[in-house]
């Protein structure tokens, strides 16, 4: 299964940008799954650095995880004030203290101007960007969280495997 | 197992402790129907849980999806309320199999239905139908797909 769209300018990305490897997570932030992946994927980039480039695309199960649409909004309002990394950093490091509550003060831990985040997080559009990247992971074969894709396929396995495959196709 | 063209079996089965659902009510619909192994087991429940969050997806193509599997309308009703499910699960209890082995999606060698899908035209005819490895959740695309070349 391939990713649908390819990775595009709505998108937020971090590593290096003509990097050879694109890796795409579909992820939830309130997902225990996806928090134990998260230090796997910081020691990937730390590993690899500009050798891959990292995607990340919201795919909140909004009804098992009562938390997870707002904290996809809330690093969505983050990235309006271009601070998507450290929201979502934030997010995963704090994953077991999630609430709505807790998403402004992790908003003023990073340094947002709140009042403008608080706007942001409620905008039609915001809720729209997470729809959209929802509607792309189903489109692309999402079947749960995290789900990976590299260079446009569907990766069948999780963050540990991802780190074992990019080991040894650097080596 | 039914494949696309072939008319599908009319059932009434649970899907409430005092409640039946007929297939043939839902003519002028599009059905997906969701076999699967059973209530509670880590796969069915992402799998349940996905389909969960695309009822409107589903319904911009006119479509209802149901779930199907042998676990007891009680079974079913605990398993609903835990996940806060949206849309019915059918207990495929009493002759236990026997919806599923009409659609022939039944594994007799565990006593339960296989992880199958089908979607079903608003005239009642398979339009679409995917069986899926046991343990391998089959996500949603393939429906959304079918379902796309249903409403062109």
């Amino acid at each position: 299964m391939s990713l649908k769209p390819a990775i595009g300018q709505a998108d937020h990305k971090q590593g290096g940008h003509k990097a050879s490897i694109e890796i795409v997570e579909y992820g939830d932030y309130q997902c225990p799954y996806c928090g134990a992946a998260y230090p796997i994927l910081k020691q990937i980039e730390d590993t690899f650095g500009d050798q891959i480039l990292f995607v990340f695309r919201n795919f909140p199960l909004q009804e098992a995880h009562r938390f997870a649409m707002v904290a996809a909004q809330a690093a969505e309002a983050a990235a309006r004030q271009d601070k998507f990394w450290e929201m979502h950093d934030a997010i995963f490091e704090n994953q077991q203290q999630l609430s709505d509550a807790y998403l402004f003060s992790l908003a003023e831990q990073i340094g947002l101007d709140v009042d403008q985040f608080q706007i942001d997080l409620e905008a039609e559009s915001t809720v729209k960007k997470v729809e959209d990247d929802f509607e792309s992971g189903v489109r692309s074969g999402v079947n749960g969280t995290p789900s990976f894709f590299v260079n446009g396929q569907k990766f069948d396995g999780g963050a540990e495997d991802l780190m074992a495959m990019l080991k040894e196709s650097t080596q | 197992m039914l494949k696309a063209g072939d008319k599908a079996p009319e059932f009434e089965l649970y899907a409430t402790p005092d409640q039946k659902i007929k297939l043939s009510e839902f003519k002028g619909k599009n059905v997906i129907l969701a076999f699967y192994p059973a209530d509670w087991s880590p796969v069915c429940s992402d799998q349940m849980a996905l389909y969960n969050e695309m009822l409107k997806f589903f319904n911009k193509y006119n479509a209802d999806i149901m779930g199907v599997s042998v676990d007891s309308k009680w079974c079913h009703l605990a398993f609903e309320q835990d996940r806060k499910l949206h849309f019915p699960l059918l207990s495929d209890f009493e002759p236990k199999g026997a919806v599923s082995k009409a659609y022939g999606v039944y594994d007799e060698k565990a006593g339960e239905s296989k992880r199958a899908l089908f979607v079903i035209d608003k005239d009642g005819i398979i339009a679409w139908s995917y069986l899926s490895p046991t343990a391998i959740n089959p996500g949603a695309d393939g429906i959304l797909d079918a379902l796309e070349e249903l409403t062109k």
